[in-house]
C-alpha cells in the first residue's frame, strides 16, 4: 500500500509522563515519528501535541486509534494539508567571513528570516515557514558551511472556525 | 487519617474482599491500615502469584482484581502477571509501594521505576504524587480496569505519601475523566446492518472470544445462538462462552483447535468476530476470514477492529448491551442447510480421529485426552478448569467438557504457572464451586510454592499434574522442527511429588493405568479437601 506523509493533531491532558507515554506507543509499535512538538494550549491543562508521522492507510488507522485509546488524550485528528497551515522554525548558524556575510544576509532577506546573532567568524538566521521553505532555504545555503542546525519540528492549526475543538469543559484550546 | 488509610477506604468502598500481596518496608503503612478494615489479605510465596490469583479472582467473580506488593523486587516480580492480564484483558488493580518520593530517581535501596517498567503492559498507571490525590486515584484506577476494554491498572504508590496526614477524606460519587468514555452502546445503523446481513446470509458463523466472557454476555450470546440457529466457534480465550457439548458449538479455531471449527470458518460466509482480536495463534492468515466473506467485528475497543483483519462491518460497544439489541429481532433466516454441512463435517472429524493409529505409548502412562474428558465429566455442572500452558493446554482445550462451568487459562501470554494461583483465586470467589488446576511438571514447579499460601488459608485446591518430566509442548517443538535434538527440556526426573503433597498436607494420588482412570478421578474430587494427583503421562505424546 502507498505511504502518506500526514500530520496528527492530539490534545492531551497535560498529566505526568504524558509525552513519554505518546512516544512510548510509537515506538514499541514500530510507528514512525518524522518530528514532534508538544506545548500548552490556552487551558494550561490541556497540551497541543503535533506529530509528523508516514505510513500506509492501515498504519495511519492503528495510529490514530490506539492513540485515541490512550487515557489521556482527549482529542486526535489528521490536520489536512489543504486545510490547515503549518509552520516551523529552524536557527541556522552559518560561518561567514566579511565577504560572504552579505550573500548570505540577501538569501534571508529574500526568504524573510532574521539575522540573530553576529559574530566575527558566524551569522546565525532565525526562519520560519513550512517545511518546504526550509528545505528550500538551506539548499540555498549549499555553498556556505553550516555550523549547526536546530529545527523545531512542524506546528499546525486547522484553518478557521469550523475546525477548532471544543471539549465539553473549556473553551478554546 | 493518612494516605494508607485512605487508600483501603477507597479499596473497602469499591467492595474489594481480597488483597494477594506481599508486604516489604515500602508498602507497610499500607499493609498495617488494611488490619482496621474486613478486607482478607492473601501472603503469596512469590509476587508474580499475587497477580495470578488477582486474575482467577477476578475473572470468577466478575470484580476487579487487587493485588498489592512492596517496591523495588516486589514490584518486578510483579510484571509478569500483569504482563498475563493485560494480554487477557483481566481487570485488575496493583497497588506497588514505592520508596519516598523525594528519592525517587535516585537509585535508593529496592527502587525501581515500576510505572515505567510496565508502560506497554498496563492500561494506565499512576504515582500518586499528593495524598489528596488518593481519593480520585482509586476511584479512577477501578473505573478504568473495570469498564471498557478491561486491563490491569498500576498505583505506584510512595511510602512518604502513605504516611502524610490528608485533612479530609471525600471518595468522588461519580467518576468524570474527560479523556476515559469507552463505549457501550453499538451504533444503531451498524447494528441494523449486522442485522440485515445476517437476513441474506447462507452460511453465518459466530466466533466468540474472550470479551464474551469479560462483559458477562454469555447468557445473550447463547439465547442468540439458540434462538437463530447460528453455529458458533471460539477462540482459547473465548472457550466455555457456550458449554462445549452445546450442538450448535462446533470447537475452537486455530492452529491448535479442531478442524471442524476451522472449515466452519473457512466455508462461512458471514462470520461474526464476537469480542475476540483475531490473533496469529486463532487466526493465522487474517486474509482468509475477509475473502469471499462478510467479516462483522464487534469488540469494545475500536482499536481492535482493523488491526490484524479489515472488517466489513464494524461495530463497537459492550457485547452484551449490543446482543441486547440483536436479540430484540426476530429470527433473520433458515441456516439448516448450512448445519448440516457442520453436522457431517463433525461427523467426519469423528471417524478420522477413530481411524488415527493410537499411539503406543508406554507402560505406566495414560492417554491424557481421555483422562481429561473423564475428569471434566465427572465434575461438577458449573466447575472451574484452569488449564495451565503447553501440551496440557492444548489437550484441555480440545477435550475438557465444560458445561455451566468456566475454562480459564493464560491466552494471550501463555504464561507457565498461571493454574496454580488462578485456581486459588477462583476457589475464593466462589468457595461452593469445585475449582481444579491441571498443569504439567514444568508449569507445576514454575508455581508450586502456593501450596504454601493454599495449605495456610484452607483453600482446597485440587491439582492435576501431567507429569513427563519434560517440558512437552517445547521439546514436541523440537521433535518436529530440530530433529529430535532436544536441548534443555529435560527435567531430569523431578520431585517425589507424594512427598511434596504431604508435606503441604494434600492427599496425593496417582494415576498409571487406564483402568484405574474413574476410581482414581472419583477419589480425586470427592470431598472438598486439597489433593494432587499425578498423571503420568508418555513424553513422545504429542499434542
Amino acid at each position: 500500500m502507498e505511504e502518506k506523509k500526514v500530520v496528527f493533531q492530539l490534545l492531551v491532558d497535560n498529566t505526568f509522563g504524558i509525552l513519554s507515554r505518546i512516544s512510548g506507543l510509537f515506538s514499541r509499535r514500530g510507528y514512525n515519528i518524522d518530528s514532534i512538538t508538544a506545548g500548552v494550549t490556552a487551558d494550561p491543562k490541556i497540551t497541543r501535541i503535533t506529530i509528523v508521522t508516514h505510513g500506509d492507510d492501515d498504519i495511519l488507522d492503528q495510529i490514530e486509534k490506539q492513540v485515541a485509546k490512550l487515557v489521556d488524550v482527549r482529542d486526535v485528528r489528521i490536520l489536512q494539508k489543504d486545510s490547515s497551515v503549518f509552520r516551523e522554525l529552524a536557527m541556522i548558524k552559518v560561518r561567514a567571513n566579511a565577504q560572504q556575510r552579505q550573500g548570505i544576509i540577501a538569501i534571508t532577506d529574500i526568504f524573510r528570516g532574521s539575522i540573530i546573532d553576529v559574530a566575527p567568524q558566524s551569522l546565525m538566521i532565525e526562519i520560519t515557514g513550512n517545511q518546504g521553505k526550509i528545505d528550500a532555504f538551506l539548499k540555498l545555503l549549499d555553498g556556505y558551511e553550516i555550523l549547526e542546525l536546530a529545527r523545531t519540528g512542524i506546528a499546525g492549526l486547522a484553518r478557521g472556525i469550523d475546525s477548532v475543538v471544543y471539549l465539553d469543559d473549556a473553551d478554546r484550546y | 487519617m493518612n494516605g494508607a488509610d485512605a487508600a483501603v477506604k477507597c479499596l473497602e468502598a469499591e467492595g474489594v474482599q481480597y488483597v494477594f500481596g506481599y508486604p516489604g518496608v515500602a508498602i507497610c503503612p499500607f499493609f498495617n491500615s488494611i488490619l482496621n478494615t474486613d478486607i482478607r489479605t492473601i501472603l503469596v510465596r512469590q509476587e508474580q502469584n499475587a497477580a495470578h490469583e488477582a486474575s482467577g479472582y477476578a475473572r470468577i467473580s466478575g470484580r476487579t482484581g487487587v493485588a498489592a506488593v512492596t517496591s523495588g523486587p516486589g514490584a518486578e516480580n510483579l510484571i509478569t502477571g500483569i504482563a498475563t492480564a493485560f494480554a487477557d484483558s483481566i481487570p485488575m488493580v496493583l497497588i506497588t509501594g514505592q520508596v519516598d518520593s523525594g528519592q525517587m530517581g535516585s537509585d535508593v535501596f529496592q527502587e525501581a521505576d515500576i510505572s515505567g517498567a510496565c508502560e506497554s503492559f498496563v492500561k494506565y498507571s499512576y504515582i500518586v504524587r499528593s495524598v489528596q490525590d488518593i481519593p480520585r486515584i482509586f476511584r479512577e484506577a477501578f473505573y478504568i480496569a473495570g469498564t471498557g476494554r478491561k486491563g490491569p491498572v498500576l498505583i505506584d504508590f510512595p511510602c512518604d505519601v502513605q504516611k502524610e496526614t490528608l485533612r479530609s477524606f471525600a471518595i468522588p460519587d461519580a467518576v468524570s475523566m474527560r479523556t476515559y468514555r469507552p463505549t457501550v452502546k453499538g451504533n444503531t445503523v451498524q447494528i441494523r446492518k449486522v442485522q440485515k446481513e445476517l437476513a441474506h446470509a447462507r452460511r453465518p458463523l459466530l466466533c466468540l472470544g474472550g470479551g464474551v466472557h469479560l462483559s458477562g454476555a454469555c447468557h445473550q450470546v447463547r439465547e442468540f445462538v439458540e434462538k437463530n440457529h447460528i453455529p458458533a466457534v471460539c477462540t482459547m480465550m473465548g472457550l466455555s462462552a457456550l458449554p462445549t457439548d452445546h450442538p450448535l458449538f462446533y470447537g475452537m479455531v486455530g492452529n491448535n483447535g479442531q478442524s471442524t471449527a476451522n472449515h466452519a470458518m473457512n466455508d462461512a460466509d458471514v462470520v461474526i468476530m464476537v469480542g475476540a482480536r483475531v490473533a496469529d495463534r486463532s487466526i493465522n492468515r487474517p486474509a482468509v476470514i475477509t475473502e469471499n466473506k462478510t467479516l462483522i467485528h464487534i469488540d469494545v475497543d475500536p482499536a481492535e477492529i482493523g488491526k490484524n483483519a479489515g472488517p466489513n462491518i464494524p461495530l463497537v460497544g459492550d457485547i452484551a448491551a449490543v446482543f441486547d439489541e440483536l436479540l430484540k429481532e426476530p429470527a433473520a433466516a433458515d441456516y439448516s442447510a448450512w448445519l448440516d454441512t457442520l453436522e457431517l463435517y463433525r461427523r467426519r472429524a469423528v471417524h478420522e480421529k477413530a481411524a488415527e493409529k493410537p499411539h503406543q505409548r508406554r507402560a505406566g502412562t495414560v492417554d491424557p485426552r481421555a483422562f481429561i474428558r473423564n475428569l471434566t465429566q465427572s465434575m461438577e455442572k458449573d466447575a472451574v478448569y484452569v488449564a495451565d500452558v503447553g501440551q496440557n493446554q492444548l489437550w484441555s482445550c480440545e477435550n475438557a467438557v465444560i458445561r455451566e462451568g468456566r475454562f480459564l487459562t493464560s491466552g494471550g501470554m501463555g504464561t507457565m504457572g498461571y493454574s496454580i494461583g488462578a485456581a486459588i483465586g477462583a476457589k475464593l470467589a466462589a468457595p461452593g464451586r469445585q475449582v481444579a488446576a491441571v498443569c504439567g511438571d514444568g508449569a507445576f514447579q514454575m508455581a508450586m510454592m502456593e501450596l504454601g499460601t493454599a495449605a495456610q488459608y484452607d483453600i482446597p485446591l485440587k491439582i492435576v499434574v501431567m507429569r513427563n518430566n519434560t517440558l512437552g509442548l517445547v521439546r514436541q517443538h523440537q521433535h518436529l522442527a530440530y530433529h529430535d535434538r532436544y536441548s534443555v527440556t529435560d527435567l531430569g526426573g523431578g520431585p517425589d511429588f507424594a512427598k511434596l503433597a504431604e508435606a503441604y498436607g494434600m492427599r496425593y494420588l496417582k494415576l498409571d493405568r487406564e483402568e484405574d482412570t474413574e476410581s482414581i478421578i472419583r477419589t480425586f474430587l470427592e470431598r472438598d479437601v486439597p489433593v494432587l494427583l499425578e498423571v503420568e503421562v508418555d513424553p513422545d505424546e504429542q499434542a
